[in-house]
């Protein structure tokens, strides 16, 4: 225990010291609502964290596709005029540009939590986020192939 | 260039102020000299009162982190050059209490440090008269990274879940945790399992990767909890396919 | 022995579907949402994409896609909410209707490809 004895400034005279018995006050800042405001850093984070919101978006469009798929040749090209719409372009280009970002940030930390080795040495960052990518372009090559042939 | 600097220093007296202010000082801006110079010639020369910590003044301690113009850093590392003309903000390093000044309570972290186990943990161990462990420089190359934490805590002041969450067990300790989990010589990876695999511990990270952005020893943290995600996922998994081969 | 965590799982499912996520939505998305409505890549005919539908590898592909995703979104909501919002102590109500909605989501997505003749 820690005898503490107040400081008693000129001017400070007329104010009563705010010590706790036993330690000085500690100061402790709350963290603001808006922190993730505070640096670019935070806010590309928290964007980062919102593409899960397109993410979810896009299996409800997929799911409307389907719907409208099953119900015939007219049911599927309402879904087609509907998607047309400047309302749903609007979105699924912003919906695209999220999904887009989240993959590029996906890869980008893909090798800091992964650790391959090959032959007992360590590959290295870029190989692993080239392979990503270039997975990720395989993977697009083949849908769109899979979708547009006839 | 100018010979002068100012810094903005935060100042808290407990005894006389319930909030923290800023008081502005005068340092020489000399072409070698780094924060905390500026700061030791402001407490001899200018203001005796100035509280603040700092130990080796060559980035090995970690004593002297705090957070300048908004970045934590440690001020034995920071040139005032790079801020000229000024004015230099100096604060406490954030998302810890004020004591007072620019001094920070940290035991909290202390007390963190101590319950991941950040020793080599035997089950068997090896009789004096069976010699050394022997490692090769492959498993040392395995938990190196991680052994260069100096406790600064810089992580934890840029960890956003931490500055939300203060029970968070936070990146310093978890790559603590991680450097004796790969250490080819520990076997005590499960005991820590058990207590980093709460709420509290590895999965409240969400990869914002603030921790290593600050580090100034490189240990790279981030990966150091994904990692350890990735393995506490696989033991969870083969606990429930495998469930004779945890114990 | 601590009290069994679902942390990891959910981790896991998190991982599987960004993955998932990463790799397959931005074509889906830039094929279905804007080149095939604008216009910009010739149209597949419908009893093509019908067929493809019906194909069993597609079902299995769109459920794991679906599934994942939406596991993958939940995850990450309900740790933007701790964050974001700091209403970690609301947190029962944030699991419940986060991963609530992936299984609702889930199970919406089995019974429409189930009703697929």
């Amino acid at each position: 225990m820690v005898q503490v004895f107040p400081y008693a400034v000129g001017d400070a005279m007329s104010q009563t010291p705010i010590y706790t018995e036993y330690h000085p006050r500690w100061y402790r800042r709350r963290t603001s609502t808006y922190w993730w405001l505070r640096r670019p850093s935070y806010l590309v984070f928290i964007l980062r964290e919102l593409s899960s919101l397109f993410v979810a978006w896009f299996v409800v469009f997929t799911l409307l596709q389907i719907h409208a798929l099953k119900e015939g040749p007219d049911g599927y090209q309402r879904f087609l005029d509907w998607s047309k719409s400047p309302l749903v372009l609007i979105g699924n280009s912003i919906a695209l540009f999220f999904v887009v970002f989240h993959a590029f940030t996906w890869f980008q930390l893909a090798p800091q939590a992964m650790v391959v080795r090959l032959r007992g040495k360590r590959v290295g960052a870029a190989w692993i986020a080239g392979a990503n990518y270039a997975a990720w372009a395989l993977a697009s090559v083949l849908v769109a192939w899979i979708v547009l042939r006839e | 260039m100018a010979d002068t600097i100012t810094l903005r220093v935060t100042r808290y007296r407990p005894e006389r102020e319930t909030e923290p202010t800023f008081q502005e000082y005068q340092a020489p801006c000399r072409k070698d000299w780094v924060v905390l110079d500026a700061l030791n010639y402001i407490k001899d020369k200018v203001d005796g009162t100035l509280s603040f910590r700092w130990s080796c003044r060559m980035g090995i301690c970690g004593s002297c982190g705090m957070t300048v113009n908004g970045e934590p850093k440690l001020t034995c590392a920071t040139f005032l050059t790079d801020y000229a003309p000024g004015p230099v903000r100096v604060e406490p390093l954030r998302n810890f209490p004020i004591v007072r000044d620019l001094v920070i309570e940290m035991s909290a972290f202390m007390h963190k440090l101590v319950q991941v186990k950040p020793w080599i943990i035997r089950v068997d161990e090896k009789p004096l008269s069976a010699g050394e462990y022997l490692q090769t420089p492959e498993e040392l190359d395995e938990y190196k990274q991680f052994s260069m934490c100096i406790n600064c805590m810089l992580c934890y002041s840029a960890c956003p879940v931490y500055g939300l969450d203060p029970h968070f067990i936070g990146p310093a300790a978890i790559a603590l945790a991680q450097r004796y989990n790969l250490d080819s010589r520990d076997q005590g990876a499960r005991e820590r399992l058990d207590l980093l695999s709460d709420r509290t511990g590895i999965w409240g990270c969400t990869f914002v990767g603030e921790c290593t952005k600050a580090c100034p020893k490189n240990v790279d943290p981030a990966a150091a909890i994904q990692r350890y995600k990735l393995r506490a996922a696989l033991e969870w998994f083969k606990s429930f396919l495998m469930p004779w081969g945890t114990r | 022995m601590a009290k069994k965590s679902m942390e990891p799982f959910l981790w896991t499912l998190f991982s599987a579907g960004g993955v998932l996520a990463a790799l397959l939505i931005p074509i889906h998305l830039f094929l279905f949402g804007l080149a095939l409505p604008l216009g910009w890549l010739p149209q597949p005919s419908y009893e093509h994409l019908f067929a493809l539908l019906r194909h069993p590898v597609t079902q299995v592909y769109l459920f794991l896609l679906c599934t994942l995703a939406l596991f993958h979104a939940a995850h990450r909501f309900r740790y933007t909410l701790y964050d974001g919002l700091q209403i970690k102590h609301l947190n029962e109500v944030i699991n419940v209707l986060c991963y609530g909605g992936a299984i609702v989501g889930s199970v919406l997505t089995i019974y429409l490809l189930w009703q697929v003749p």
